[in-house]
């Protein structure tokens, strides 16, 4: 296990040198001047110049990449325009926010689909299966900006039963999860329900029938494990949508995360801290990714037996 | 035996509708989407305005219809546009195998290695707010999915005997890729590419949104959900209209994607 995990680490250099050079380029080859976005057009040449300096754009773009690459080496993110203070603290202030609001989508994803998995899965092409994957699609179509919004309406100012908005203790946190998690919850309950029914036919399910397990308890004991792997690796994939997700869910709600740094970030025109926070959450997906490589690896021995 | 989906038939009609209304309905609906009357501000539905008035007295069915034509305009475009230049890299990288095969894909990696929306934000905040910077940030996005399964369809239909007896009637690639692959890799597209519309349409409304989209006074979906969001305890109608209607657009492509899918499967 050790060693795959030391082979995935490794393979992971490419891939991060590689999101923090598309990174770079995003802020510093695409067309248009930040300096003057970020002084208005109003502003006067010399000031233009002194801002140039001071966030080093007037160096050759080389320098530039391996300032970035020096600077990321070490932590260093530089430093915030609007919020005069270096760009890795503020991101490690609000960055927790961000995890907390992730994970608590995660969870509600999770709590969502197996049940309705499952009832599909169990009874393919029957009353309970069509409802199931009805409720599925309606997860996969509604959007995060208006089901906010709709949860808002129903539980804090109608039943005032939920805060509206901010953070603060699980009450805070229920209706922000609900909105990142329930489209991802549709995703995984029809992947589970697909591939359950891959499962049913297999030998070992006849095997386990055969010897005199129920039907249910065979699909859970067996067929469930199985059916697995495809759900983690659309966790995986999924995780992005679930960290992007994040950024619209944290606007809705006045959630202090990452999220809406980033979009404060980019009113204010306060490049460094863009910069800091597209490569944060660009990161945070790759780790991700890693983390469903093992997961993966845990479930199936044969993946980390054979992968090269 | 052929085997109808009920997903293919509404998904279908559900698309068939946002069609017409999208292309038609800013004929029927001739009202000023822009139009002002501080008097009517905040009135809900009425016989007039049949989906009430937002903020400033500005008929919210007139702007659903108009942003339903921005809506779908913008999912057509960048749809096609995905679909245009990641069957090109995806089927260039394919045909030419081996060391441009790689490294092409090492690139769509790289960029795959980014959640597409972030690198829609990114762009679409350094490009700034309008219609042509938002269309090539949701490209940006989109492309990749299109590079890859052109390329694996690619991989796996060159060894065909079709496809050795055209190479060796001297099809150059490009005459290989347009007329005798891209026909087999027609059903796989066309079912990526009804998904990839209804996340085109959601993604366009959350940039907008995010007030990263299409900038007011042009409605669209997405910006008159946010200038809804404040009066969601007096004229809840403000946000819902525009929700249901993202909501229904993206249905119906997923309905249809499911459709395709079936119908594909059912061919083979």
């Amino acid at each position: 296990m050790i060693d795959y995990l030391l082979r995935r680490l490794l393979g992971l250099i490419p891939v991060v040198l590689g999101v923090a050079t598309l990174t770079f380029m995003l802020i510093h080859l695409v067309p248009g001047d930040p300096v003057v976005a970020m002084l208005g057009d109003s502003a006067q040449p010399a000031d233009i110049v002194a801002m140039r300096h001071q966030l080093g754009l007037d160096q050759p773009l080389v320098t530039q990449y391996g300032a970035f690459l020096g600077g990321l080496v070490r932590g260093d993110l530089g430093e915030s325009i609007t919020m005069r203070a270096p760009v890795r603290r503020v991101i490690a202030e609000r960055y927790p926010a961000t995890l907390e609001l992730a994970a608590a989508g995660l969870f509600v994803a999770v709590l969502i689909a197996f049940p309705l998995g499952l009832i599909a899965g169990a009874n393919p092409g029957g009353i309970t299966d069509a409802s199931a994957m009805g409720v599925a699609v309606l997860g996969i179509s509604i959007p995060h900006i208006y089901l906010g919004p709709l949860l808002m309406i129903v539980f804090s100012l109608e039943l005032r039963s939920l805060p509206l908005t901010g953070r603060g203790g699980i009450a805070h946190l229920v209706l922000p999860a609900i909105t990142l998690g329930f489209s991802m919850a549709a995703i995984l309950a029809r992947m589970l329900r697909q591939s359950l029914l891959g499962a049913r036919h297999a030998e070992y399910m006849r095997t386990a029938i055969g010897k005199g397990l129920s039907p249910v308890a065979a699909l859970i004991r067996h067929a469930l494990r199985n059916a697995l792997m495809p759900v983690i690796t659309l966790l995986g994939l999924e995780a992005g949508a679930l960290l992007t997700g994040s950024i619209i869910v944290e606007t809705i709600f006045s959630w202090p995360g990452l999220g809406r740094l980033m979009i404060t970030a980019i009113n204010n025109r306060d490049y460094p801290l863009v910069e800091g926070c597209v490569l944060t959450f660009a990161l945070s997906y790759v780790v991700v990714n890693l983390i469903t490589d093992l997961a993966y690896g845990t479930v199936d021995p044969r993946v980390r037996l054979t992968s090269r | 035996m052929r085997h109808r989906s009920p997903s293919l038939l509404i998904g279908a009609a559900i698309v068939t509708t946002l069609a017409l209304l999208a292309t038609l309905g800013p004929i029927v609906v001739h009202t000023d989407p822009l139009a002002i009357d501080l008097q009517q501000a905040l009135h809900g539905p009425s016989r007039e305005h049949w989906l009430g008035c937002d903020s400033i007295g500005r008929d919210v069915l007139t702007r659903i219809v108009r942003g339903a034509r921005l809506s779908v305009t913008v999912a057509a475009i960048v749809v096609a546009s995905s679909l245009i230049v990641g069957s090109l890299i995806g089927g260039a990288a394919g045909l030419a195998g081996g060391r441009i095969d790689g490294f092409i894909m090492r690139l769509v990696d790289i960029v795959m290695a980014f959640p597409g929306f972030l690198l829609a934000i990114a762009l679409a905040a350094i490009l700034g707010p309008g219609l042509r910077d938002l269309l090539i940030a949701l490209t940006a996005m989109g492309w990749t999915g299109y590079a890859r399964l052109v390329r694996g369809e690619v991989l796996s239909l060159r060894e065909r005997e079709y496809v050795a007896a055209a190479r060796a009637l001297g099809a150059s690639g490009w005459r290989l890729l347009l007329r005798h692959l891209m026909p087999s890799i027609v059903g796989p597209l066309a079912v990526r590419a009804s998904f990839g519309i209804s996340s085109i349409i959601v993604a366009e409304a959350a940039l907008s949104f995010l007030g990263l989209g299409v900038p007011p006074p042009t409605p669209s979906w997405g910006n008159m959900l946010q200038a809804g969001q404040p009066f969601l305890l007096i004229a809840p109608y403000l946000t819902m209209a525009p929700g249901i209607a993202i909501g229904l657009a993206a249905l119906g492509f997923n309905l249809l994607g499911d459709g395709l899918v079936v119908l594909n499967s059912n061919r083979q």
